[in-house]
């Protein structure tokens, strides 16, 4: 009960902190987008032979004729109503878009983030376990070779293994083959929706096209995660609790995976919020290069057209999201650690 | 005579480390029978805990049993693998550390630390091993045991988690104990709680116990036998009133000289070094130099100083003197505005420097004229700065000396003082021995010419035969340059010796004020007479152990 009510404190305290910061982050991009070069009235222009009056009466139209302060007050305003304007290049509310798009975004980078740690535990335990040994120096050339390849190339390397040579994989065209029909939507989530819908062949059909770009990202955050398993792991088994554990009897797995390995994971807990927030910035490339529907790559897409409204929606998003993660670590971190409340 | 519970024959142990190999262990060889007490005593570097982890078979990754045997209940366990000691550790052997709350996992609570291990040697249900820990917290006498259980150890004091510790080590009745300095860093009163627990539960269950400990009187106090150690090899065994009375080997006697007794004094510490008495306080005594009236300190909820009220003359060392949370530290620390008081004055010299907010106090004329010696020597040094540049922070921030002749000439002039050879003084604090650290600490402090000092438990860290070096040391600096000393510790025997008045705090206040001899022969208040009976002592006659105290 006192941790619970310690937990909620934080959170209460957390969410208010982070205003100030969304604030800012809207006003920066907002101004940033303005002072990027490239006239969106220009590009929307119904043709390149449109005449300059009719870019003048789409940008009287755009409200781009406005000085810049006049824009910004009229964009928080919107941002308040929780409007946050119209794509220009799809045409409709951002809002919906980004809706429609985050799922998927969010599934890859689940599956991605519980792919990674599922391998990174593992093999940073195992690093921690028997320092500088063969197993310890694999493990070390894998991180490696997993921060120093471009996720485009290691993305790449997979698609031309299992797809083009074994054939494993099936083409990297979106969330699900097209010849499969897609289960009713619920939480837009494929797995899910596939799973509640009882579709078996809708599942598998989603989850072969998530596997390689999933693994093209946990591979990519592998190492973080694995180096910093294995760094908490070794600083643990040498701490004195440990040495009270082993003088008193209790068994290899017990001392490992209950005495070390709870203690090590605290921060690991740090390092996941982190890597997690990472992955949705960085899921861009992993995106275009697996044609997924997420919301990295329209940003992207919408950036090049100079389409301000997807953009600043999106990085918007990207900034809740970041305190959002932060709070669940918190929380997270509060459950795994006693101590935390205290004080 | 049966054949020995524990015998270590010979017994090497070598560390490699970056500069090669280092032998630990020289070939010693100890022999422990069923129920008996036998302390390990010597300083720091003696070899004493790596026999202790040799014997549980915990040496780290670098150390290496490199010849000699270690049997117990007649097995030899010297090399055996982990399936074969598993069973015997907590079971038949256990051990407890120094620092406990470090020894305890600190995200489980305390109920499930001791169930694990019941669990580990014994078929138990998760139930039935949950009534067992609280059977045991009970029978280390600690308050509400069923509540305790579901506390972690964080939650608990250090004298608390050192009896959840021993719940744990005699949770499945080993018969033999190895308690690892296990009062260090533990409070006068609470160390001796901690040791009688240790003591009696040993005794009532026939347990075979070994102590290991820097002290001397602890050791005589609680063992049957003791064990000298110096540089990996046992230099002299014997019953602790044979020690004492007649110790055979230099060492012994000069650790026996070191170790503060009721009756010692500073010159009495340091046999070989009477030869040269300290000059006599050629300094006169005179004025107030220190006025504290009605000083409070609260912090968040609780008052850490309770309206305390003191003063202290020119020349004077004043003792301060309480457990930890006595407010001690506190206090020390608002004299040497370096923390704001919620109420009182503090009136150094006849100005009201309590006046002055802690913030702005590095910019008043009487900064330099209050200075610091820290506990931990090492700590309180700038792992960047060699001791020369120590030295020279504050006679550069305080005394205005640039770069040059005057600050070299004043640097070596302290280190001169405090006995730093010249040739150190380049060196960096991990190239420095404690002691060497100390005198650092101790030079920089005198550096700026301060007229009153503050030690915060100065010799806490050190080995005794360190400790009474420096002791003596501040001693003559004090009789020399005039300072005066606030002295602060929780040992009253080392106040006695270095003040001429003390102060026992409690829980934030002064409980008694007297001259260190005439609060020493007869305390008025309760709590110093349970802080004088809690200082481990020993007799030249033959003591019974556990009843001595």
């Amino acid at each position: 009960m006192r941790a619970f009510h310690g937990i909620a404190r934080r959170l209460g305290q957390r969410l208010l902190a982070s205003l100030p910061a969304l604030f800012g982050v809207v006003v920066f991009t907002f101004l940033l987008m303005r002072v990027l070069p490239g006239d969106p009235a220009a590009f929307f222009a119904s043709g390149p032979n449109a005449g300059p009056e009719e870019v003048e009466a789409l940008r009287r139209e755009m409200g781009l004729d406005q000085p810049i302060p006049v824009q910004l007050l009229h964009y928080l305003g919107d941002v308040a109503r929780g409007n946050l304007g119209r794509s220009l290049s799809t045409g409709q509310p951002v809002v919906d878009d980004l809706r429609r798009r985050m799922p998927a975004s969010l599934e890859l980078t689940f599956c991605a983030l519980a792919l990674a740690l599922s391998l990174a535990l593992p093999l940073g335990i195992l690093a921690a376990l028997r320092p500088n040994s063969l197993t310890d120096h694999a493990v070390r050339l894998l991180c490696t070779l997993g921060v120093c390849m471009p996720t485009f190339v290691s993305g790449l390397l997979l698609i031309y293994t299992f797809y083009t040579l074994l054939g494993w994989a099936p083409d990297p065209s979106g969330r699900i083959d097209v010849f499969v029909s897609q289960p009713p939507e619920v939480t837009g989530f494929l797995l899910v929706d596939a799973l509640l819908a009882g579709d078996a062949e809708a599942w598998l059909a989603a989850a072969s096209q998530l596997v390689l770009p999933a693994a093209t990202m946990a591979l990519f955050v592998l190492a973080p995660l694995a180096r910093m398993t294995r760094a908490s792991m070794l600083a643990v088994l040498t701490s004195d609790f440990i040495r009270t554990a082993d003088a008193l009897g209790l068994s290899r797995r017990q001392v490992v995976l209950v005495y070390a390995l709870r203690n090590a994971l605290l921060p690991v807990i740090t390092i996941m919020g982190i890597v997690f927030s990472t992955m949705l910035g960085a899921n861009v490339l992993v995106e275009k290069v697996f044609s997924w529907p997420g919301v990295a790559s329209y940003a992207l897409d919408a950036l090049l057209a100079s389409d301000y409204a997807p953009v600043q929606g999106f990085v918007l998003l990207m900034a809740m999201i970041f305190v959002m993660v932060n709070l669940a670590i918190d929380v997270l971190y509060g459950v795994a650690d006693p101590r935390v409340n205290v004080g | 005579m049966t054949a020995p519970l524990l015998s270590i024959e010979d017994l090497r142990v070598g560390f490699s480390t970056r500069h090669g190999l280092v032998e630990a262990l020289r070939g010693i060889s100890l022999g422990l029978h069923v129920g008996e007490t036998l302390g390990i005593v010597g300083e720091s570097g003696s070899g004493k805990s790596v026999t202790a982890l040799a014997v549980m078979r915990l040496l780290d990754r670098a150390g290496r049993i490199s010849a000699g045997r270690i049997s117990f209940r007649g097995q030899d366990i010297t090399h055996a693998p982990r399936h074969v000691l598993q069973p015997l550790r907590g079971a038949a052997m256990s051990m407890i550390f120094q620092n406990p709350r470090a020894a305890l996992n600190p995200i489980r609570t305390v109920g499930l630390q001791i169930a694990d291990v019941l669990r580990a040697h014994e078929p138990l249900s998760a139930r039935e091993a949950r009534d067992r820990a609280g059977v045991l917290l009970e029978a280390v006498r600690i308050r509400d045991p069923l509540a305790r259980l579901d506390a972690y150890p964080h939650e608990l004091s250090g004298g608390m988690c050192q009896r959840v510790m021993i719940a744990m080590a005699i949770a499945c009745e080993p018969a033999l104990l190895i308690a690892d300095e296990p009062t260090t860093g533990l409070d006068a009163t609470t160390q001796k709680t901690v040791m009688d627990l240790l003591s009696e539960t040993t005794a009532r269950r026939g347990m075979a116990m070994v102590l290991i400990t820097h002290d001397l009187g602890l050791a005589a106090q609680y063992c049957g036998r003791i064990a000298v150690m110096q540089q990996g090899l046992v230099v002299e065994e014997a019953p602790p009133h044979k020690l004492f009375g007649a110790p055979r080997h230099a060492y012994t006697r000069r650790l026996v000289a070191a170790s503060p007794t009721r009756q010692s004094t500073i010159a009495s510490l340091l046999p070989e070094a009477s030869a040269a008495p300290p000059a006599a306080p050629a300094v006169p005594r005179g004025g107030r130099l220190l006025e504290v009236r009605g000083l409070v300190k609260r912090f968040a909820g609780t008052t850490a100083v309770d309206d305390v009220s003191f003063h202290l003359d020119a020349g004077e060392s004043l003792g301060l003197v309480g457990e930890s949370g006595s407010g001690k530290s506190t206090l020390s620390r608002l004299v040497c505005r370096l923390l704001d008081q919620t109420a009182g004055s503090i009136r150094f010299d006849g100005t009201d420097i309590g006046a002055v907010p802690a913030r702005g106090f590095h910019r008043n004329p009487h900064r330099r004229d209050i200075q610091l010696v820290f506990q931990d020597h090492g700590g309180s040094l700038n792992p960047r700065f060699t001791a020369f540049q120590s030295i020279a922070d504050p006679l550069k921030l305080l005394a205005g000396l640039g770069e040059g002749e005057a600050l070299q000439r004043r640097v070596g002039e302290c280190a001169e003082r405090v006995g730093l050879p010249a040739e150190l003084l380049g060196r960096f604090p991990h190239q420095l021995s404690g002691g060497q650290q100390a005198r650092v600490g101790i030079a920089r402090a005198i550096a700026a010419r301060p007229r009153l000092l503050v030690l915060d438990e100065p010799t806490a860290a050190l080995d005794v035969s360190v400790q009474a070096v420096i002791l003596a040391l501040l001693d003559r600096l004090r009789r020399e340059e005039g300072l005066s000393f606030l002295f602060v510790s929780h040992d009253l025997n080392l106040v006695r010796m270095m003040c001429q008045r003390i102060i026992v705090l409690q829980a934030g206040k002064v409980v008694e004020e007297g001259k260190s001899d005439a609060l020493f022969a007869a305390p008025r208040a309760a709590y110093t007479a349970e802080l004088l009976a809690a200082i481990p002592h020993f007799a030249p006659e033959p003591s019974v152990p556990g009843t001595a105290g």
